[in-house]
């Protein structure tokens, strides 16, 4: 467990290592005048001409060279200092705190819904099979192979612009929250529970659960001494495969609904071209990623104390 | 000889309809995808616009196969790229020498670390509306899928008897490799592409979605989705060509991917 734990502290401090260069060479060798670039996105594309630009290059100390200004961003780093952002002059760490609590929230709520669709449809179509199983199985292939904003636009379509349910976009009240937690909790439903049911049947076939029935158990024993742990063990390492779709799904359900989370957040300083949340926004992701991972590896071992499973 | 199972059998199907579709629309219809009519905007189908026009009154039949054009050639670029650049790193990394094995394991781990998504972004982010920065990018991400396979399949290969007899009789690396490793690695190669055809188009089409893939006027899948979007309730129709032809080109794929297990 220790030795985990080490693991992916070390992996930790690899990835923040390795996506802050990466993004601070990318962002290095972006063609254009920086300084022009960001002039345009705080005075608008008018007002910039030579003067203006002097200034932002000035007040942001533009004109230092390539290893000095990695050399400053990294000892930054280190005490968290993730600077300015280059538009709204704000300190990226606090609007990242910001974002990530509303990334959070989004994908707690995606994937709790998701589990609350995949358990029962999983478990229910390895268990009576038939009918059931061929529709899950026919929409679950449907639904993966469109992209995660395709159902979300499908969702606003039906849900606000035909039926005026709920809000199309923005955040606020728990209404908000709704249709991109359900577009998230759908493109993860449609995988998961697939794997729910082959694991299910894995076990409602096995030979131990069968001994179970034959002792006596009623199926509701059986299934809950026999049947829901070695079930969970490897739908919960799945989850953990299943974090990359995650982390994708928010970030462009976040863009399709201006929901104001990291995902968001990301693509907006691209646009923008604001360095430094661009930079602050893939680590937080690189992080979440990694912390996440961990996450999951702890539950299995819990679920599985034997081990051996765990990479 | 290669035998497919039903499903992949459809699958190729709608792709090699696709395909002809794409290639040979223009043949059909005079005309480019990017002159403007603006006094005939959002038609409906009709005998000369067989899919209408869009929101500038360009010639969606034509749009559309531009669109799905340029979707199959990044796929088969980026799926081409990444099947070579994997094989070959795997094969060196199981065969050659262990520090290249910790140093491939190294820059795989580094780049897992990270959603491919993001990455792929923050690649977008210095050329924007690039075709080539995408395909890096998105062949940066897939070849790592290539490589651990290989990887592990010729590991396996290595020690048995077979290569070991072989290298005893003298052949050449490039003969083994031949003979031993690649019908091995082979079989797997075509599950693994499906998917990454597929996903390369996906992200493509993500990336035209949030507004920093291909750049208009260019026709593209993701792009066209979120343009058409605020004319939804004037034409329907128009929103929803690119979500099929997204939607089919995907399934397409991973219907292709499909082994006889499922």
């Amino acid at each position: 467990m220790r030795q985990l734990l080490l693991k992916r502290l070390l992996q930790l401090i690899a990835v923040s290592w390795g996506v802050g260069t990466l993004t601070f060479i990318l962002m290095r060798s972006l063609p254009g005048d920086m300084a022009y670039r960001i002039a345009a996105s705080r005075y608008g594309m008018d007002a910039v001409d030579n003067r203006a630009a002097e200034l932002v290059r000035q007040e942001l100390g533009l004109d230092q060279g390539a290893l000095a200004a990695y050399w400053q961003w990294f000892t930054d780093l280190l005490s968290w200092n993730l600077g300015n952002s280059l538009v709204s002059g704000t300190p990226v760490s606090e609007s990242l705190w910001h974002m990530l609590g509303h990334s959070l929230l989004l994908a707690g709520a995606g994937m709790l819904i998701a589990l609350l669709i995949a358990i029962p449809l999983g478990l229910a179509s390895a268990y009576w099979g038939g009918w059931l199983d061929r529709t899950l199985l026919t929409v679950s292939t449907a639904m993966r192979a469109v992209p995660v904003f395709v159902i979300g636009l499908l969702a606003v379509i039906l849900f606000a612009l035909e039926w005026n349910l709920l809000p199309v976009a923005g955040f606020g009240t728990p209404a908000h929250l709704v249709l991109p937690a359900l577009t998230l909790a759908l493109s993860l439903a449609a995988i998961s529970n697939r794997v729910i049911h082959t694991e299910a049947q894995r076990v409602f076939g096995s030979s131990f659960y069968e001994f179970a029935r034959l002792k006596g158990l009623s199926p509701w024993q059986a299934f809950q001494h026999h049947g829901i742990r070695n079930i969970a063990v490897p739908v919960v390492a799945f989850l953990g495969i299943q974090l990359i779709t995650v982390i994708e799904g928010v970030v462009m359900i976040e863009s399709l609904f201006s929901w104001p989370g990291i995902g968001h957040g990301l693509a907006h300083a691209i646009f923008a071209r604001d360095i430094p949340v661009i930079q602050g926004a893939a680590l937080m992701m690189g992080m979440m990623f990694v912390v996440l991972n961990t996450l999951v590896d702890i539950a299995c071992h819990y679920l599985d104390p034997r081990g051996g499973r765990i990479a | 000889m290669l035998r497919l199972s039903f499903t992949q059998k459809s699958g190729l199907l709608i792709l090699a309809l696709l395909l002809a579709y794409a290639l040979g629309a223009p043949l059909l219809q005079s005309g480019d995808a990017t002159t403007q009519n603006l006094s005939q905007i959002l038609t409906a189908p009709n005998a000369d616009y067989w899919m209408g026009t869009d929101h500038f009154g360009r010639n969606m039949w034509l749009r559309l196969a531009e669109a799905l054009q340029l979707s199959l050639m990044m796929a088969a670029l980026c799926v081409l790229t990444s099947a070579l650049i994997g094989v070959t790193a795997g094969v060196l990394a199981a065969t050659r020498a262990p520090w290249f094995d910790r140093l491939m394991d190294g820059v795989v781990t580094m780049i897992l670390a990270l959603p491919g998504l993001v990455l792929v972004l923050i690649f977008a982010a210095i050329v924007p509306g690039s075709f080539w920065m995408l395909y890096v990018a998105i062949s940066l991400i897939q070849w790592i899928e290539y490589f651990r396979i290989s990887r592990a399949i010729t590991q396996r290969l290595t020690q048995s008897p077979a290569v070991q007899s072989s290298q005893l009789m003298g052949f050449g690396e490039w003969y083994i490799f031949r003979r031993h490793y690649w019908p091995a690695i082979a079989p797997q190669l075509f599950t693994i592409a499906a998917f990454g055809a597929a996903n390369a188009i996906l992200m493509m089409a993500s990336l035209g979605f949030v507004y920093v893939g291909i750049q208009p006027p260019l026709a593209e899948l993701g792009l066209m989705i979120v343009e058409h979007f605020s004319y939804y309730s004037d034409a329907p129709w128009l929103l929803a060509q690119p979500l099929i032809a997204l939607a089919l080109v995907v399934l397409a794929c991973q219907l292709m991917g499909r082994g006889k297990s499922l």
